[in-house]
């Protein structure tokens, strides 16, 4: 088992973790969290194909390593965008439950 | 090998505690770690340029975000706890995201040999682009038209975030004015890092074209410096109906969409170079690219206006 391999079966853990949170948290500011977690698993899996890629004298695929800095800007974008949302909510109405029926 | 098994057993933990924990601002400082954590594992994966965006962005402004949100919300969040789902949804989830862990380890284990790169290709272009960094290279060149769209997202969110406003602070002053203490800790702190700060961010900018770092990083930095002077009450956002503001936040995109144009002209391509003047058309698209990601992320963490400026 290589070194990668370790980081690739966390990323694994990291999404499941992330999906358990967004299902059974109903404080959505919670939601927010765990999905970021899913993110940071998703990630950390394109990370590890990069790093197993290393070849031409670099330590990794830098293709994957780019591809991930555009996805940290989106999800930083994404979360920020949320949490407006998020906070509006609570201005109009006073909570933040996303239950129709309240 | 050891190093690498007990950072992922911190980094899982950290995760639980960031899922397990009772209050959210406890989840939120958990998450924040669990990013600076991660930005280590970038470091062993050989990725630094990736571990600089998780250290700024992924952990420290997300954090911010999350923070300011998490003490802002915390009555409304404690109301919501209220309706936790049963047992049996919780025993299904559980059960629906191990199957899901074990899946993607199971695919982790059955990757093919030798590895599928494209490094070969990137090192055999990269004297061509005059960029001596592969991520740069990738980023600015290989695969522009993804950055020239992502910045084009970035300014979308922000679009997406104003039009949260109130009526009446439509084009005012986003986030709350803050008074420090003026010989308080914190306007010391800012005072003296924020200097220091924007020389950093400038110098991680500059360097991305043959080291770690690039404009993404950069922008972080510089933006985070904003916030800091912000939060010790040493400078106020501008009202976001400011045309100068405006036209730093659309002079990235419109100038890389430019370039890209002159390609067709320059190299027979959309954001195609000419070989001989490559790193210099790539600098002239990274210096308002810089300018202005710092810009919105700045913005975005500052959030919708919420004030009309004082008379």
């Amino acid at each position: 088992m290589s070194d990668a391999t370790v980081y690739g079966l966390c990323s694994g853990i990291l999404v499941g973790l992330g999906l358990f949170g967004l299902i059974v948290h109903p404080e959505p500011l919670r939601k927010i969290l765990a999905f970021n977690l899913i993110g940071g698993g998703v990630f950390l899996l394109f990370g590890v194909v990069a790093r197993r890629g290393a070849a031409a004298g670099f330590g990794g695929d830098p293709v994957p390593q780019a591809l991930v800095i555009t996805g940290l800007v989106v999800a930083f974008a994404a979360t920020a965008l949320a949490v407006a949302l998020l906070r509006r909510l609570f201005q109009e109405t006073g909570r933040t439950t996303l239950r129709s029926d309240g | 090998m050891v190093f690498d098994i007990g950072l992922t057993l911190l980094v899982v933990a950290v995760a639980v505690w960031t899922i397990a924990a009772r209050d959210t601002f406890a989840a939120v400082i958990g998450f924040v770690a669990f990013g600076l954590l991660l930005a280590l594992a970038w470091v062993r994966l050989a990725a630094p340029d990736v571990a600089l965006t998780e250290a700024a962005l992924g952990s420290g402004v997300t954090g911010v975000v999350l923070l300011g949100a998490s003490t802002r919300l915390r009555h409304a969040e404690i109301s919501a706890a209220d309706k936790k789902p049963g047992a049996m949804l919780r025993a299904a989830a559980a059960v629906l995201c191990t199957v899901v862990s074990a899946g993607l380890a199971a695919i982790v284990l059955v990757l093919p040999h030798p590895a599928p790169t494209l490094a070969p290709q990137a090192a055999a272009n990269m004297a061509a682009t005059g960029l001596g960094n592969p991520v740069t290279a990738v980023l600015m060149a290989y695969r522009a038209i993804d950055t020239l769209l992502e910045t084009v997202v970035l300014l979308l969110a922000l679009l997406g975030l104003w039009s949260l406003t109130p009526d009446p602070f439509w084009g005012g002053l986003p986030g709350r004015r803050h008074h420090d203490d003026p010989d308080g800790v914190l306007t010391f702190a800012a005072q003296l890092l924020v200097p220091v700060g924007i020389l950093v961010g400038i110098h991680i900018f500059w360097v991305g074209s043959v080291a770690p770092g690039g404009e993404f990083q950069g922008a972080t930095i510089l933006a985070a410096m904003w916030i800091l002077a912000a939060m010790a009450g040493l400078v106020d956002a501008p009202p976001v109906s400011r045309r100068w503001l405006r036209l730093i936040l659309v002079a990235g995109p419109a100038v890389f969409f430019t370039i890209g144009l002159a390609g067709f002209a320059m190299a027979g391509g959309f954001l195609a170079y000419p070989e001989s003047h490559a790193k210099l058309l790539i600098v002239m698209i990274e210096v308002p690219v810089t300018l202005s990601i710092a810009a919105t992320l700045a913005l975005l963490v500052a959030g919708p206006p919420d004030r009309m400026p004082q008379q």
